[in-house]
């Protein structure tokens, strides 16, 4: 079954009068359980399509679905609805709230969510067993490495049990050694618990994580390979 | 919405310096308005409260002929055989005193100088009085029996340069018309610390003032203090006076202090909502910095599904915890400086105004009323500041505010 269907979208940004075609017309299909890396060189849209994957953006037209729904028809807080309950974020700087510790900012889609604290508490504590940090989950962001804040980006944008967990240049921000821990860890979790991973990167040690890759080129998906080609 | 607080109230730690500056423009503002409030009150109730102890009374029992601006000493005009009268309205239990007065106006003078003054006939006994007995700045206070004494206020002594036991000529009209003129010793110097009242008044023993005047058995008016203003209508209407007579409250016999009461309200009310304003345009200015400082985060907030509604209401929090610390530190710091003023009290002289009954020192007097009233005031007006920017940052869209560069 798939989780994410784009029909013909197409997405322009207008500056003033001029106008930029991000995405001119992409279709894609992206199945339950996929581990998936949208590639491109910058300026080739793979953001600007991850972010109407995300119901962070709407296409100018053409429509895109998630696990069966037209999302291009909701408004601005049925997409909040959407993304809180069905897709997790992680970016390519940290974004974890400041003002929060570890463990806080895990249970911040939980509670969005209006889960109950005992259940909260178990989720949290097992996303933080996850990806082993458990030992800081009294810490601030501030008080965490590059690599450690990634880690608990990747444990809040699972907590909710998304579908679908969208990931922008995850390790851009990361040395080698981290960086590959958390592919090791998004990949590990692909496979354990079957969410779908869709990933931008251009970093092609990343990419060979990728199971199908999707490559674009000036607002154009321009190869395609892998599963539901 | 227990997380909202706890981040609202984490968020406004991250600045500490600034959330405190905010919060005490709250409380600067809170304070000047309780400040301000109660001024106007020690203000308006010490004058009224000092018109009505000198001048008026809480009530005052006249002929229904009797014109104020004239001081006539027409026998029709005046109450006859006052003591009777006087002794009836003292029986009543809310009564703490009351006097026959005879008003005369004549002129005093000195070698060659001389002043206009007003004349109080009064019974020096009648504790109705005390407070001209207890302004005596030098000399003694009058004595029924005293035939050739008088009392004269600090400015008229100062015009006319003149001590206690001064030889003073005094001209007054008389109930028929005429002037008659006769030398006094001045007794005593008073000050009751309002100009527009010394500056103009001499007291004459009732007896020697009925004489000189030719008024005989009569007084200008019967003086009535309650032991609560809050009495006065209600014995106002209770008295029960001969047809000729006419019942006058403090109302009636101070137009100009109530008013002036009003008119100082007005312009208190806009005094006041300019400083509420420059209050809430510290906290707006405040917010709006903090949500330019967040937009990336509120982006992440906005992009694990936190709605308008809830972004929205974590910054409306931030102004309301911003609103009780200002208020909590505004109170006390508006109880300090009243207390302050209520001690010490402030000099404002006689603001220019002569012949107007105006305390020369205020005293403040802060109401527990004006305390909440002012206190709900200003954190509603703070929370309504943080409407706007709440609302900016609950419009920002996700992907504006996650290309942000913080």
């Amino acid at each position: 079954m798939e989780v994410v269907k784009i029909d013909n979208a197409v997405r322009i940004y207008k500056v003033g009068s001029v106008e930029t075609q991000a995405l001119r017309g992409v279709n894609l299909s992206i199945g339950n359980g996929e581990f998936t890396a949208l590639v491109g060189p910058s300026g080739s849209g793979k953001t600007t399509l991850l972010q109407l994957i995300g119901c962070l953006d709407q296409p100018t037209s053409g429509s895109v679905w998630i696990d069966g729904k037209d999302v291009t028809r909701l408004n601005r807080n049925q997409r909040a609805d959407m993304r809180r309950g069905h897709i997790g974020f992680i970016f390519q700087f940290f974004a974890l709230i400041p003002t929060l510790t570890a463990y806080e900012n895990v249970e911040m889609p939980l509670l969005l969510n209006g889960h109950s604290p005992k259940e909260r508490r178990d989720r949290v504590i097992e996303l933080l067993g996850a990806v082993d940090l458990v030992d800081r989950a009294k810490n601030r962001p501030d008080q965490l490495s590059g690599g450690q804040q990634q880690r608990i980006a990747i444990a809040r944008a699972l907590a909710p049990k998304p579908a679908l967990i969208l990931a922008d240049e995850p390790t851009a921000n990361l040395d080698t050694e981290n960086g590959r821990q958390v592919m090791q860890i998004m990949e590990k979790l692909n496979k354990d618990t079957g969410v779908t991973f869709v990933f931008a990167t251009h970093d092609p040690r990343v990419i060979q994580y990728a199971h199908r890759v999707v490559t674009l080129r000036d607002g154009q998906i321009v190869e395609n390979n892998g599963i539901g080609k | 919405m227990i997380q909202l607080f706890k981040m609202a109230f984490r968020d406004l730690g991250r600045n500490r310096r600034r959330t405190f500056f905010s919060a005490l423009a709250v409380s600067v503002g809170l304070a000047i308005l309780m400040l301000m409030a109660s001024v106007v009150n020690g203000e308006m109730g010490g004058s009224i409260q000092g018109a009505i102890i000198l001048e008026t009374g809480d009530i005052q029992v006249r002929a229904a002929s009797y014109d104020e601006n004239k001081s006539s000493l027409k026998w029709q005009d005046l109450v006859e055989n006052p003591e009777l009268i006087a002794s009836q309205i003292a029986g009543l239990p809310q009564v703490k005193a009351t006097t026959p007065r005879l008003f005369a106006s004549g002129f005093i003078s000195s070698g060659n100088q001389s002043a206009g003054a007003r004349i109080y006939g009064i019974d020096p006994a009648s504790p109705a009085n005390d407070p001209y007995r207890l302004g005596i700045i030098s000399g003694s206070f009058l004595t029924a029996d005293d035939g050739g004494g008088m009392l004269i206020g600090k400015p008229i002594a100062e015009k006319l340069h003149l001590s206690a036991g001064d030889n003073v000529s005094l001209s007054v009209n008389t109930a028929n018309g005429d002037v008659a003129e006769q030398t006094f010793v001045v007794r005593g110097i008073y000050s009751t610390n309002t100009y527009g009242f010394d500056n103009a008044t001499i007291f004459l023993p009732l007896a020697k003032a009925q004489a000189i005047t030719q008024t005989q058995n009569h007084a200008s008016t019967i003086f009535v203090l309650l032991n609560d203003i809050s009495y006065t209508d209600g014995i106002a209407k209770a008295l029960k006076v001969s047809s000729g007579l006419k019942v006058l409250t403090w109302k009636d016999l101070n137009p100009l202090i109530l008013d002036w009461e009003t008119q100082a309200n007005s312009y208190i009310g806009i005094l006041y909502l300019i400083i509420l304003a420059i209050s809430a345009s510290v906290i707006i200015n405040t917010l709006i910095m903090s949500v330019y400082e967040r937009t990336r985060e509120i982006g992440i907030l906005s992009a694990i599904g936190m709605r308008g509604g809830q972004i929205m209401s974590l910054f409306l929090i931030e102004s309301a915890l911003l609103g009780v610390g200002g208020v909590l530190m505004g109170v006390v710091l508006g109880v300090l400086s009243a207390y302050l003023f209520n001690i010490h009290g402030f000099y404002i002289g006689n603001m220019g105004l002569t012949g107007f009954m105006v305390v020369d020192t205020i005293f403040a007097k802060l109401t527990l009323n004006d305390t909440i009233n002012l206190a709900v005031l200003t954190f509603i007006v703070t929370v309504l500041a943080g409407l706007y920017p709440s609302i900016m940052a609950s419009r920002l869209q996700p992907i504006e505010a996650l290309r942000a560069e913080k």
